[in-house]
């Protein structure tokens, strides 16, 4: 336990049904620089009961192990708890859980160092990880600020592909031989998608291995790439100080809710609050109760069924009927748009992509 | 040699996100399915139950739906209702799977 006043010591738990790996990571995770406390659980489901009764910064968790893989442990984990940083250990070269684990949300995928080289590699990540304030930067295989990532890649002269994703919205860099080629973001493309993303304050980032054969629809230079998004971002920041101080008075905004309930096709928006049945309703509709218990145990059952099978997390269930059209997001408690059933599931899907942008605002 | 390889215990295997389609009747049981045989049958009654419960429960929400869509970040699920059974479409996603144009 941590003795009384040591209260920075940070917490590893480490996971694998190899009692003999437990042992040689907890020797080797001792020469961590912080000196983090590391407890061990053999099982999936034992580590979950400790991050229930105790407190943790990260996880290191085997991806093979019985009963419940890793994909599964890490799947609740990062639906159960977001600020705990995480890490998947794996003796697998594969790309395919390589990409699952990625799209979990995990801050690293590493395969089992097996040299010394690779074990200091590796203490180097951890101890980076476990030095990381949570609310700020991008989240990758290390917390910095997006203009930062761009930067590295550029000047290390890199070939990639960053894909990067804030709440609803994700967008994609090409960056071939240290240049910004290209880049889109929802309908955006090329430079007005590339300011775009670097607008965004926080989200995820993964480098995606580099694409030789995207045409170049950039034409600026990186440098010149990041002075314009960073005036954009001082732009943006004075008219938003300027905001509703035009004409002597402030203009009220509309509530996220009243600017949802607007988009074209909506009929209604139902948002579930924490506890067994409250809700909120904008626009009519005439069974909320009802509506707001199959929301609600809908996203339980599909939390549930993607635990099960480790497909990551859950981003959003569509629901096409004769009547009327829905679509649930696991936002706060749950929240669930319906729309007339005359608008196509691919305008469904971009309004709906509004609709949430509004919401995470 | 032999002998020790049957002693052996089995590694644990991790389980790929399948590729395919399956028939379900109103009972859930399995009719037709191009599901690889290696994907477990407890995972395929785990999400056809999943997926009958919640085309039921919508009709009980007053919302019949015709098609549910299960958007994970690793997997989509598509269930198209059948009589009170369903036809399921499993497509996972990855990093490096051809994407729109």
């Amino acid at each position: 336990m941590t003795p009384e006043g040591q209260t920075t010591r940070h917490r590893i738990l480490l996971v694998d049904d190899d009692p003999s790996l437990l042992e040689l990571y907890r020797q080797i995770f001792a020469q961590l620089p912080s000196s983090p406390e590391i407890l061990t659980a053999n099982s999936g489901s034992r580590a979950l009961a400790m991050l229930e009764a105790e407190r943790f910064r990260l996880l290191i968790c085997d991806l093979k192990m019985p009963k419940m893989d890793g994909l599964q442990v890490l799947s609740i984990v990062r639906r159960k708890y977001p600020e705990l940083r995480t890490v998947a250990l794996t003796a697998i070269p594969d790309e395919e859980f390589r990409s699952r684990v990625y799209s979990l949300g995990v801050d690293l995928f590493w395969h089992k160092p097996s040299t010394q080289q690779e074990t200091e590699m590796f203490l180097e990540c951890l101890e980076s990880l476990l030095g990381q304030e949570v609310d700020n930067g991008f989240r990758g295989v290390q917390s910095k600020s997006l203009v930062d990532i761009v930067q590295l890649e550029c000047l290390s002269q890199s070939s990639s592909v960053l894909r990067i994703a804030n709440g609803s919205l994700s967008g994609k860099i090409w960056i071939q031989d240290g240049e910004v080629v290209d880049a889109e973001a929802g309908e955006l493309a090329a430079e007005a998608a590339f300011l775009k993303i670097l607008s965004w304050r926080a989200g995820t980032f993964e480098t995606l291995p580099a694409d030789p054969a995207r045409q170049r629809a950039i034409f600026k230079s990186y440098n010149g790439l990041l002075l314009e998004s960073a005036q954009a971002m001082d732009e943006a920041r004075g008219e938003a100080a300027n905001n509703g101080h035009t004409n002597g008075a402030p203009a009220a905004p509309l509530s996220p809710f009243a600017q949802m309930s607007q988009i074209e096709g909506v009929e209604f928006v139902l948002a579930l609050k924490d506890g067994e049945s409250g809700h909120e309703v904008a626009r009519g509709l005439e069974n909320p109760e009802r509506m707001a218990a199959w929301t609600r145990q809908s996203l339980q059952h599909f939390h549930t069924l993607g635990d099960q099978l480790g497909a990551g997390r859950l981003e959003q269930i569509e629901g096409l009927g004769p009547q009327r059209n829905v679509t649930v997001a696991p936002r706060d408690a749950g929240l669930c748009v319906g729309w007339v059933h005359t608008v196509k599931p691919g305008e469904m899907r971009d309004r709906m992509k509004k609709a949430l942008e509004v919401w995470d605002c | 040699m032999g002998l020790l390889s049957f002693l052996k215990k089995p590694a644990p295997r991790l389980v790929s996100l399948p590729s395919g389609s399956l028939t379900v009747d109103r009972t859930g049981a399995v009719l037709a399915s191009t599901l690889p045989s290696s994907f477990p049958n407890e995972m395929v009654n785990a999400i056809v139950q999943h997926v009958l419960w919640a085309f039921r429960g919508a009709t009980e929400a007053q919302l019949p739906l015709a098609e549910l869509v299960i958007n994970y970040s690793s997997l989509k699920i598509t269930a198209r209702e059948l009589r009170g059974g369903a036809m399921l479409f499993l497509n996972p996603k990855t990093s490096h799977a051809p994407g729109k144009k």
